[in-house]
């Protein structure tokens, strides 16, 4: 690649944090000492392209270190990785935990989605506001969900440092934000989340979360976090390796076979068989093979896979070394959400054990099969969930979404056929390798089988995950979390997420299976049900969700990018009592923007961004101006 | 390539390579549509190696660049046939059908050790290894030259020494394996194939050594063709120093301004008896003419045909009238008959094609119905039945030694360095070249704006401006054995110490021919370019 640099030079910190991600350049052409050698050989080209995957973390490493990435820092990395600074900054301006403009050292990202937005979230935000006052406005600022949402408020810290990186604050109050502003100590509360269910004896039944906590001891009080230690004898003691080994001895075909018998499907949203993704991309005939567990948890309302990889971290790493093994890969990533710094560490901790353990690495626990998995961390996107603009977003480009087909199983991450699957889906897949693929698909229904996980939030008397088999209802669920808090009103749930749909008080007999969501017309989605009590302000809700999705559209097609801010104007519109025309003619507006970004957008964020909206609206729960 | 000059592969070979060496040339500047071909093929998997002094925009590009000191070329080539002979590497099958002469060949390269090599090139002797090897080993590879090549003074010879490499690995004659001389322009290769050439009548035909042919034309013409060689550009200038040559017609060109040695190019010139020039432009060699011929922009303003690099023959066609006096080229010259005597009356760029096609055996097939229905035609096409030629010479490949024709010959080929030495007194070596928004001496691109357009410096690497404390921008004095000429100085990481650089773009502003040598190629008759011997120095410090 020709390059144009700008002439702006890296500061020692920030090479060097650049050069822990990168190695030392191996030239001066790379940015090293200029030698005699350099006069007469460079090297480049496809070798050094190949390494565009490391702009992201090296970006990463700039933001850590310096708070910001500088002109300096920016040129540094193209010149390392031959990328033309204007590409470069198209993905680092892409992204919101990358800045490419001056930020403090210190930024408070407090949540005021919509599960925070009903726990105190926004006047946690203006309270901190207020504290750090107009001088140091740009240290704190408002963020999408943080997936934390059983503890609202929540609240994530990102340090720009030597020893750089994000905090999880939740519940989050002044005080524990304070020393953030004005310096001083700071303590921070610990724990992954509330799991009702295992805390209080309810655990009959329990598949997935029953290994929560199995490998994990709590090695010393530390305010700067939980500081955990990870156990591997404690992990097989208790069940752990079990499946891997079984995989191993009945061989990847028969693997498949189970998992095609369990008549798993994947729990990310799309509802997609399991074992048949699977078979799709062992039969490709192409090499190599990757296997991507998608960590990229951000629908609004959303933390049970969080919770997973904090609390089980080395139950994922089996569950994609058994994937890879399935899938013929021989390369597994694990790309976690930036805003889970928790997981990220033990994902990465749990890792390395499975490494030295023989777990993973050549010759997987004397199979002859070798696999390895890398953990790839966001940067603030919600759409890089999108499992195309995933693999985007890990080969160091824009998170967009490509167009498909082709499908990942045939040309996924590198352009290679991929395997990519939810946390919660590879988790199953330990549980049908424990059981048998039959006795899996005796649990649930005939069209959803085994346990879901739900991510109860709002108004309930005890948010949480928690853990039921198909075939329960939403009053169920709702039953489970101790019913709306203070024994007030229903107002609607939020179900499925911002991209899924809102559900009446009358409707809450509903079953939370694949097929009545289809036949009724509403989603799983992440497995988020956001109560709403009647003291809630709703139109705030909706409001706050049109917020999200033109805040998070990528901007490449035209219906997902004029029809979310459309819909958030005309929204505002009706909201205001001042509809362009008629208010019937705003909400046709409204259905005919709902349909445009549904039939026509490339990706499923454009394809639901009115889903809720629309939803609400049926329900009147967005008063239409008529009343004002 | 063996007889007939042209490249030896098709553009789409180029995509589907797995190997693409550019030697002295820099395409991604000076052949920017070639290079998109390039890019292609990178973009499929192909690797790019690049053997160019300067580590320009192409090398950048490249998996592996070799920054070769200017001139040692043939060094380089000999030591990479060395090294693939003692590896085992060569294509004895090839060797043994297709060529001639390779244990003389063979003996010669023996004294090419990787260290000598190293040592007159620059190159560090595991990077020529590792060259030598990857070329041999390729399934595919494309060899590729520009001017950094035939801009020497032993030209020739160094062409020969890249096409010894093909011959040595077998990567001639095959899809996706060629030997391939970048044209700079669109026609250049046309310009070739109609006998621009002072030794070949059009299609390549021996004027000297070809009866058959020559009594073709002579029966066409109804003129004697003499059978002697004419003079190429550098023995015309010789010969006008000499006093034999005392008229000359020039047709778009505009030797003034593009000879080396310019102080001579110019006296010789302007003291010619008739000096005849017919061109777009009013260009310095217009201004010493006594007559000037206004003429027409070729597929602008006149019919014709072009051929590119990949032997492409392609229709251009007239899209506007030239404006005021300027004619039609073709009219000129049939004016020009006709007042000399001979009336060959109404010419048309058709006519004159059905003329060449009757001639000219490589021709033949091409009618003009043929290259306006399939979009082009590659010679060889001798027939209306004939696809035309995708690469050239599968001939060497054939089984029957009957169906091989004239085998190619491996060449020796002395190394000899530079003529313009370097030495305390000129220590820097000069090299030059062009860029990718202009064209030769400005003519064609100095008329129009161009965002990228600096002017001209003269490039020097970050040591030598520091030793010279020098900043960037600062005019200095560039001194070479034949003149000095001022520049403003530009610091490039790509040149390393003693090497610098200047283009001849800007003929108004520098005028950088005057420091060029014209120590010229005896058997191709070009001008080392490539490599003067000068001395830098700071305006305030500069002997007067």
């Amino acid at each position: 690649m020709d390059l144009r640099l700008i002439a702006a030079e890296p500061t020692e910190d920030e090479r060097e944090a650049v050069d822990a991600v990168l190695g030392a350049p191996e030239s001066g052409w790379e940015g090293g000492e200029r030698t005699r050698l350099d006069g007469h050989v460079a090297r480049g080209g496809r070798a050094q392209r190949e390494r565009r995957h490391l702009l992201l973390p090296a970006l990463q490493a700039l933001q850590r270190r310096a708070g910001w990435i500088t002109d300096g820092g920016m040129g540094y990395v193209c010149r390392r990785l031959s990328i033309p600074p204007a590409d470069a900054y198209g993905v680092a301006s892409f992204y919101a935990l990358l800045s490419t403009e001056p930020r403090p050292r210190i930024v408070l990202h407090v949540c005021d989605d919509v599960a925070c937005r009903v726990g105190g979230g926004p006047e946690l935000l203006d309270r901190m506001r207020a504290a750090a006052g107009p001088d140091r406005a740009g240290h704190v600022v408002p963020s999408p969900c943080l997936g934390l949402c059983d503890r609202a408020p929540a609240a994530m810290v990102q340090l720009a440092s030597k020893r750089g990186g994000h905090l999880q604050v939740a519940p989050a109050d002044e005080g524990l934000l304070r020393p953030f502003i004005d310096g001083g100590s700071w303590a921070l509360p610990h724990g992954s989340g509330r799991l009702p269910q295992l805390d209080d004896g309810r655990r009959d039944g329990l598949r997935l979360l029953r290994g929560i906590g199995r490998s994990t001891e709590q090695e010393a009080e530390d305010p700067q976090g939980p500081r955990e230690r990870l156990s591997l004898e404690r992990y097989r003691a208790r069940g752990g390796s079990a499946a891997l080994e079984r995989a191993i001895e009945l061989g990847p075909e028969r693997v498949i076979a189970e998992v095609k018998t369990s008549k798993l499907l994947g729990r990310g949203g799309a509802a997609f068989p399991t074992g048949v993704k699977w078979e799709a991309v062992a039969g490709q005939a192409a090499r190599p093979h990757y296997f991507v567990c998608n960590a990229d948890e951000s629908e609004p309302g959303t933390f049970k896979d969080r919770v997973l990889m904090e609390e089980d971290p080395l139950a994922i790493v089996e569950a994609i070394t058994v994937a890879g093994f399935a899938t013929g890969a021989q390369r597994g990533y694990v790309y976690v959400r930036g805003e889970y710094p928790v997981a990220t560490r033990r994902l990465e901790n749990a890792i390395a054990e499975a490494r030295g353990a023989g777990l993973l690495g050549e010759d997987v626990l004397g199979s002859g099969f070798s696999f390895d998995i890398e953990v790839r961390v966001g940067a603030g996107a919600y759409i890089a969930g999108e499992e195309t603009a995933l693999f985007n977003s890990i080969e160091g480009y824009r998170p967009e979404p490509r167009n498909k087909p082709p499908f990942p199983v045939e040309r996924g991450l590198f352009g290679k056929p991929t395997g990519i699957n939810n946390v919660e889906t590879l988790l199953n897949v330990l549980e049908v390798l424990r059981i048998g693929g039959e006795e899996f698909a005796g649990i649930g229904t005939e069209g959803s089988t085994g346990t879901r996980l739900f991510c109860l939030s709002g108004c309930v008397e005890e948010p949480g995950l928690y853990e039921v088999e198909f075939g329960a209802t939403l009053r169920d669920l709702l039953e489970l979390a101790g019913g709306i808090r203070g024994g007030r009103g229903l107002r609607a749930v939020l179900l499925g997420g911002a991209a899924g749909t809102f559900v009446g008080p009358d409707d809450l007999d509903i079953r939370l299976t694949f097929e009545d969501a289809r036949a009724g017309g509403y989603t799983l989605g992440s497995g988020v049900v956001c109560a709403f009590d009647d003291t809630i302000d709703m139109a705030d809700i909706v409001l706050r969700i049109a917020a999200f999705f033109r805040d998070e559209s990528c901007g490449q097609c035209v219906p997902c990018r004029v029809g979310t801010v459309r819909q958030e104007e005309a929204l505002h519109r009706l909201h205001a009592g001042r509809a362009f025309g008629s208010v019937d003619q705003e909400t046709a507006l409204l259905g005919d923007i709902a349909a445009g970004m549904r039939d026509a957008s490339i990706c499923g964020l454009g394809q639901t961004a009115a889903s809720a909206v629309m939803s609400a609206l049926k329900l009147g729960l967005f008063p239409t101006g008529a009343a004002r | 390539m063996f007889g007939a000059g042209g490249g030896t592969s098709s553009y789409e070979e180029i995509e589907r390579c797995d190997l693409i060496v550019l030697w002295g040339s820099n395409a991604r500047e000076t052949h920017p549509i070639f290079f998109h071909h390039v890019l292609r093929g990178i973009h499929d998997g192909a690797r790019l190696i690049v053997v160019d002094p300067r580590r320009t925009a192409s090398a950048q590009w490249a998996d592996l660049w070799l920054g070769i000191d200017v001139g040692s070329d043939i060094a380089l080539a000999d030591t990479m046939a060395r090294e693939i002979i003692v590896s085992g590497l060569q294509h004895d099958a090839f060797i043994s059908r297709g060529t001639t002469g390779f244990d003389e060949y063979r003996d010669h390269v023996m004294d090419w050790t990787l260290e000598r090599g190293s040592q007159v090139t620059g190159i560090p002797p595991e990077v020529i290894r590792e060259f030598a090897h990857t070329y041999a080993e390729a399934d595919r590879s494309e060899l590729c030259w520009t001017l950094g090549i035939t801009e020497h003074h032993n030209a020739a010879d160094n062409v020969l020494a890249l096409i010894n490499l093909g011959l040595l690995t077998g990567h001639v004659g095959r899809y996706g394996s060629g030997l391939n001389p970048l044209r700079g322009q669109n026609n250049v290769q046309g310009g070739g194939d109609m006998g621009a050439i002072p030794n070949k009548l059009p299609g390549f035909q021996d004027v000297e050594t070809d009866q058959a042919a020559r009594d073709r034309f002579e029966r066409a013409w109804g003129a004697p063709v003499p059978p002697k060689s004419g003079w190429h550009l550098s023995q015309m200038f010789d010969g006008m120093e000499r006093g034999e040559l005392t008229a000359a017609y020039v047709i778009g060109e505009n030797p003034a301004v593009s000879e080396a040695d310019q102080h001579r190019a110019r006296k010789l010139l302007g003291g010619l008896d008739c000096l005849v020039v017919q061109d777009l432009f009013m260009t310095r060699t217009a201004e010493l003419a006594d007559v000037v011929l206004p003429a027409t922009v070729a597929g602008v303003e006149s019919e014709g045909t072009v051929t590119n690099s990949e032997r492409r023959v392609q229709r251009i066609r007239r899209a506007m009238d030239p404006p005021g006096d300027a004619r039609d080229d073709l009219w000129i010259i049939a004016e020009m008959a006709k007042r000399l005597g001979r009336d060959w009356g109404e010419v048309t760029a058709e006519s004159a094609w059905n003329e060449l096609r009757s001639l000219s055996p490589m021709h033949c097939g091409m009618s003009y119905g043929r290259l306006e229905a399939l979009g082009g035609l590659q010679w060889p096409c001798p027939d209306e039945e004939h696809p035309g030629t995708r690469f050239l010479h599968a001939r060497l490949w054939e089984e029957d030694p009957a169906k091989r024709g004239r085998l190619a010959p491996f060449t020796v080929t002395p190394f000899e360095p530079p003529v313009d030495e370097l030495t305390e007194e000129f220590p820097v070596r000069l090299t030059t070249g062009r860029r990718l928004d202009s064209y030769n001496t400005g003519e064609q691109t100095g008329r129009y704006s161009s965002p990228l357009r600096r002017p001209e410096t003269i490039d020097v690497s970050p040591e030598d401006a520091t030793a010279l404390g020098v900043a960037d921008g600062e005019v200095v004095k560039v001194s070479s054995r034949r003149g000095s000429v001022q520049a403003p100085v530009r610091v490039d990481t790509g040149l390393r110490p003693g090497l610098a650089f200047m283009t001849l773009h800007f003929p108004e502003q520098v005028e950088t021919n005057f420091l060029t040598i014209d120590a010229w190629d005896p058997k191709s008759g070009t001008a080392e370019f490539k490599a003067t011997a000068v001395r830098i120095d700071r305006l305030s410090e500069a002997p007067a």
